[in-house]
């Protein structure tokens, strides 16, 4: 394939999309393993290095704890530094996760959600980055090939502001989004090389006359205070992300914000849900506002950090709100979106009655219909005026 | 080690910019036991400046001597006492 100097509309899976805006990024080192459903993404990348179409150095490792091993060594020697991986993958990559953050790494890695082992399970649900949502990574969710692309491309600017230097989770649904062909446009490569812009390094370890040294041991007199300026520096980056989806939106024509709200202005009720099943819930709210019910959809795009104003300023005129969760908090009090959206709307008074609903595990499908049951159950939690079962199933064999 | 930072004063990362500042960091703290030497059994033989996992033991390279200990970065780990082919070092307990 040629270089593409002018936007094109491609027919493109999720993975193909991240590869293409891999390209265009052009890093300096991708330090990859594939898994499944994420293979496709790197298989491609490779054939992009192969064809010279890159100048990134491509490592190619024997584990996904190496993958990200080599990804922060060559990061914090001022590289810019992409990876991709999913479930058993990043679940493999664990303690690396958090080192990344710790040092203040700007690596960018997709990952293709997938269901956690066991059993052994392929497909789609939020249990992999649900699980890394402490480990101090920016995590963006997509809800198509689309914003998959956009995330990849807003994601190295985020990463690399100078008021940000953390890594970036952009994640898209294992093949629900990372194996479905959809039209995809792309900008020409140039607007993205200059989108993206040259490489800043900070503390390079290649820089010779500025010897640093990452990682040393930091016990009980300072390891709290670099907690704390890491708790500092992921909470400052909600107005960065914002930054970027305006440029992003003026470059492109589509805008992007931590969250997105549809049909929620005037809503009594909402379901909160985050990836693919935001098209569901559209769709479920089309069809409820057709028949009457004010119903929306509150999307979550940056799950990390957590946008806590915005969606209280979004839930807190609601009645009732239905959260889907698409990974399990085992003994907890539901799942990890709908405790921390209940745990932010604490304070607003009054507030929305709030359920949950876990969903869609192991690749499990939700239907419009599911989407309606939720809605159909938050109006008679607030037609009663208390919850009675804080946590439910969609789609489940009872 | 002069005063604590505040995390506000501190580098993205804890990333130190400041080369050889290990020598700022006073380890010596950490011991429980210091090592004394006994200079009548001392042969100089340097096993144990070897052997110091953390460069604590204070030599005079023109003279050739073993000259004693950097206390302020020795741990009392034992080893350059249990290294000393004269028993000329003793681990004795710090008050």
């Amino acid at each position: 394939m040629k270089v593409m100097q002018e936007r094109v509309s491609m027919g493109l899976n999720g993975n193909a999309a991240a590869a293409h805006a891999m390209r265009q990024i052009n890093p300096h080192v991708v330090a990859a393993y594939p898994i499944t459903p994420q293979t496709d993404c790197v298989e491609r990348f490779a054939e992009f290095v192969s064809e010279g179409l890159v100048d990134t150095e491509f490592v190619t490792v024997e584990s996904e704890h190496s993958a990200l091993s080599a990804c922060i060594g060559a990061a914090a020697s001022g590289g810019r530094v992409m990876t991709a991986t999913s479930s058993q993958g990043l679940a493999l990559m664990w303690e690396m996760l958090y080192i990344a953050a710790s040092m203040r790494l700007p690596i960018v890695m997709m990952v293709v959600n997938r269901a956690l082992s066991g059993n052994i399970n392929i497909h789609c649900d939020h249990s992999d980055t649900m699980g890394a949502r402490d480990a101090g990574w920016i995590q963006l969710f997509s809800e198509n090939a689309q914003e998959v692309y956009d995330n990849m491309i807003q994601a190295v600017r985020i990463a690399e502001d100078m008021r940000v230097r953390l890594p970036v989770m952009v994640t898209q649904d294992g093949f629900i989004i990372s194996h479905a062909v959809e039209r995809v446009e792309l900008l020409g490569d140039e607007e993205v090389k200059t989108f993206v812009g040259p490489y800043k390094a900070l503390y390079s370890l290649l820089d010779l006359q500025h010897p640093v040294t990452y990682g040393p041991l930091d016990l009980f007199d300072y390891y709290f205070e670099h907690k704390r300026s890491q708790i500092e520096a992921i909470d400052n980056c909600l107005p960065v992300i914002e930054e970027v989806g305006k440029e992003f939106g003026k470059l492109s024509g589509r805008f992007y914000g931590l969250l997105e709200e549809y049909r929620l202005a005037d809503a009594e009720y909402a379901v909160v849900v985050l990836g693919s099943t935001c098209g569901t819930a559209k769709e479920a709210v089309d069809r409820l506002r057709d028949r009457g019910k004010k119903v929306g959809l509150l999307k979550i795009r940056c799950f990390r950090p957590f946008p806590k104003e915005q969606i209280i300023r979004a839930l807190a005129p609601l009645k009732g709100v239905a959260v889907l969760d698409r990974s399990v908090t085992f003994g907890g009090f539901g799942g990890p979106v709908f405790t921390e959206i209940r745990s932010a709307l604490y304070d607003v008074s009054p507030r929305p009655l709030i359920i949950d609903f876990y969903y869609g595990l192991g690749g499990r499908d939700i239907y419009v219909e599911d989407i309606e049951k939720a809605f159909a159950r938050i109006e008679d939690v607030v037609r009663v005026g208390w919850v009675d079962k804080h946590i439910d199933y969609l789609g489940l064999r009872e | 080690m002069s005063r604590l930072k505040t995390w506000k004063e501190l580098t993205p990362g804890g990333i130190i910019c400041e080369a050889g500042n290990a020598r700022t960091y006073k380890t010596g703290d950490w011991r429980t036991e210091r090592p004394q030497v006994d200079k009548a059994k001392c042969i100089n033989c340097f096993f144990c400046w070897a052997y110091c996992p953390d460069g604590s033991v204070r030599v005079d390279a023109d003279k050739g001597t073993m000259e004693g200990f950097d206390y302020d970065h020795c741990k009392g780990c034992g080893i350059c006492a249990s290294v000393c082919p004269k028993q000329a070092i003793t681990m004795v307990p710090e008050r």
